[in-house]
């Protein structure tokens, strides 16, 4: 067969998004359900960032897929689907959000910077003539087994140290580290400069990691 | 003491770890940066735990779609579908 000509809509969309709305738009119900498979889990947890329940979480999420179906036929495909579902999202959350006047500060540019990503502690105070070099250095976590680090105790102690983090890095980390997004993608879905957005995922991981080696430290020891 | 580049201390490496896994390292910060690695076991280690990190991290998206939220949203679409 002759290669088709490229279709003139979507110029954005991989072939896989351009047959995913394609399909929408001719109300294919397993397209949909292809969507809710791929995103579902997903949209309930960065709906949490901004809401405080899961049952809430669940009900922006079902706000939001009726927003991608009444808006799929107008949909331009000027970004991709994907970061077009997650913005109907964050602003269907935002607006839940502040329904239940739980007041967030989106990119606030406060909470970028916030201290070391080490303990100053760690390091050879000024003055030694090695100072600044590790005092104290991190022990490997290869000696470890798989379980313990893939243990559920092990991912709950991440978890409540991205829960503690301030809203903003805590929504960078988790778009990022959790849902797997690009840094241009997070960019748009949070409006931040793409210097912010690596500060904030910086500050982020390093708190993060910091929680990580308490915990396994005390397993080593 | 020395007219070469200056090198980085542990201290300040730890706080480029994020711009060097992104590449947003200027090239010659990069070199400094994986020259200070290649000669210090702690920051090796730190690095990889960063590493670590972020694959763990990972995993926190490993979590299943209840068939009741698939069966609502299911209805939904054929409300939609339908109208």
């Amino acid at each position: 067969m002759a290669e088709p000509p490229a279709p003139p809509a979507f110029p954005g969309l991989s072939p896989d998004e351009r047959r995913l709305v394609e399909a929408l738009r001719a109300r294919d119900e397993d397209a949909f359900m292809e969507l809710i498979d791929r995103y579902q889990a997903s949209l309930v947890r960065v709906a949490m960032m901004y809401v405080g329940s899961h049952a809430v979480a669940e009900d922006v999420v079902a706000e939001t897929w009726l927003g991608v179906l009444r808006g799929i036929d107008g949909f331009q495909g000027r970004s991709s689907l994907r970061t077009w579902i997650y913005r109907i999202l964050t602003n269907t959350a935002k607006t839940r959000a502040q329904r239940e006047r739980r007041s967030i500060s989106f990119a606030s540019l406060g909470d970028g910077d916030d201290g070391p990503a080490v303990d100053p502690d760690r390091f050879l105070p000024p003055g030694d003539p090695a100072a600044g070099a590790w005092a104290s250095p991190p022990r490997g976590w290869d000696g470890l087994p798989e379980a313990t680090l893939l243990s559920a105790e092990t991912r709950s102690v991440i978890d409540a140290a991205i829960e503690q983090l301030p809203p903003t890095q805590r929504e960078v980390i988790r778009l990022r580290d959790v849902e797997g997004f690009s840094s241009a993608e997070v960019r748009a879905l949070l409006a931040l400069s793409e210097t912010n957005q690596r500060v904030l995922l910086h500050r982020a991981r390093s708190k993060v990691r910091a929680a990580l080696e308490r915990y396994l430290s005390e397993d080593t020891a | 003491m020395s007219v070469h580049i200056a090198p980085i201390a542990c201290r300040d490496l730890v706080e480029l770890v994020t711009d060097y896994l992104e590449g947003a390292l200027p090239p010659e910060q990069h070199a400094r940066f994986e020259n200070h690695i290649a000669g210090c076991d702690g920051c090796t280690t730190y690095l990889e735990q960063m590493r670590e990190t972020i694959r763990l991290t990972g995993t926190l998206s490993e979590q299943q779609i209840s068939p009741a939220a698939r069966a609502a949203l299911l209805h939904a679409f054929r409300g939609w579908a339908s109208g």
